[in-house]
């Protein structure tokens, strides 16, 4: 018995591993995961059975209260690996941390019927069963967090890389369409690759067009003068264009001084500028139509 | 002590900067710059800083006061041939140059210098007639 401190989780786990098992499956289908088609009854019985046995190993250690400690390194790898097919299947953080927590209820049960003369030994291993628990229901619901992050660090990084795009508009004059909120990390991926193509075509005009961003605040306009200081330090002139005029109001109202950059109100009038400033004029045919 | 070559070619003064500047580099240049102009009477002074890969807050400056005092000196400075990096390093320093004319490459400055000088001696010359 347990009144020397040292605790009975770990034998009753062992003793008791096939009711456990059947009673936890029982309390995770009344716990109303949603498993539909996602996970079959076989699988889920062997996942149970599985974490059941490497838990049972790691209680044998008699340490219950540091699930970071070596010996738990399998059933932390275990949970990690459930956590993650769970994620991509698309459950949500509660179903995957009630495959721990549905844990209780049958260990709970056992417990009791161990220790139903002792009340308050029941109490301390009911105690050390919930804290464990709780600390491994937490684990699966950190790893939960920790993909999402990944998800979203992954998917920002897919965004700036799609979202900069130079194009040459005629022998000269490149465009740089801007789509989206700058932040300084796009301002300078936008300037590194503006520069660079600057280099590479020997382009003398830019046009930054910027209809797709939606709003302009005095950070976003002092990134757009960043880039185009650091174009004319290149030797090349920059016209903005693409200015709403809500935007107009707002640069105005922001007292942004955009008096040394040419601004156009469309990329094409912005176009015909650059164009005329390269010494090309345009000139219209007799028309097919 | 190394020196940074000033060539001269018609009436333009060409620098060319190969190396890493460093602090007294560039000292040197702005005393030899000065002193070169006033001795050619120059018109146009064109200095390429293609192969200057680094800058600091100081060499920034220098850039500028070199350039502002050949315009002093009436040279029509160019700055040609910036480095990407560098031109970014010189914005986030807060240093960009907005007095100074820049182009994409020598050629290009050429171009540009000789417009600028053309131009500046067309509009003297009409001022005399009119007197």
């Amino acid at each position: 018995m347990s009144l020397n401190g040292k605790t009975t989780i770990p034998e009753i786990l062992k003793k008791y591993q096939a009711e456990l098992l059947t009673d936890w499956l029982k309390e995770q289908a009344a716990a109303g995961i949603r498993r539909d088609n996602f996970i079959k009854e076989t699988e889920l019985r062997q996942q149970c059975s599985e974490f059941l046995s490497l838990l049972t190993n790691a209680t044998q250690s008699g340490n219950l209260s540091d699930i970071f400690a070596p010996e738990w390194s399998q059933v932390r790898e275990m949970l990690t690996s459930i956590s993650n097919s769970r994620t991509r299947q698309g459950f949500t953080p509660r179903d995957i941390a009630l495959f721990v927590f549905s844990f209780k209820r049958p260990l709970f049960d056992h417990l009791r019927k161990e220790f139903a003369h002792n009340g308050e030994v029941l109490a301390d291993e009911i105690w050390s069963a919930t804290d464990l628990l709780d600390k491994l229901g937490l684990l699966t619901t950190e790893i939960y967090q920790k993909n999402r992050e990944e998800l979203i660090a992954r998917q920002q990084e897919e965004m700036l890389e799609l979202s900069t795009p130079v194009v040459k508009l005629w022998e000269g004059i490149l465009a740089l369409p801007l789509i989206g909120t700058l932040d300084s990390a796009r301002t300078q991926i936008v300037m590194e690759s503006l520069l660079q193509m600057i280099v590479e075509t020997s382009s003398q005009v830019v046009i930054i067009d910027i209809t797709g961003v939606p709003t302009v605040d005095t950070l976003v306009a002092q990134h757009l003068l960043k880039t185009v200081a650091a174009a004319r330090l290149m030797g090349t002139d920059c016209i903005i264009s693409g200015i709403r005029p809500q935007i107009a109001q707002t640069i105005v109202h922001l007292g942004v001084d955009l008096s040394d950059v040419t601004t156009k109100a469309k990329l094409g009038d912005a176009f015909l500028v650059a164009l005329s400033r390269s010494g090309f004029k345009i000139s219209r045919s007799e028309g097919e139509f | 002590m190394e020196r940074i070559p000033i060539l001269q070619m018609g009436e333009f003064l060409l620098v060319t900067i190969q190396v890493d500047m460093h602090d007294r580099l560039a000292m040197a240049l702005q005393d030899d710059l000065t002193n070169r102009i006033s001795k050619t009477s120059a018109r146009g002074v064109l200095i390429d800083i293609s192969s200057l890969e680094i800058v600091d807050s100081f060499i920034g400056r220098i850039l500028g006061t070199i350039a502002t005092m050949s315009q002093i000196l009436d040279a029509q400075t160019v700055v040609v041939g910036m480095q990407p990096a560098v031109a970014i390093t010189l914005v986030e320093l807060g240093l960009s140059l907005p007095k100074i004319r820049t182009a994409l490459n020598v050629e290009k400055g050429m171009e540009l210098l000789r417009a600028s000088v053309g131009r500046r001696s067309k509009e003297s010359g009409n001022g005399r007639a009119k007197r």
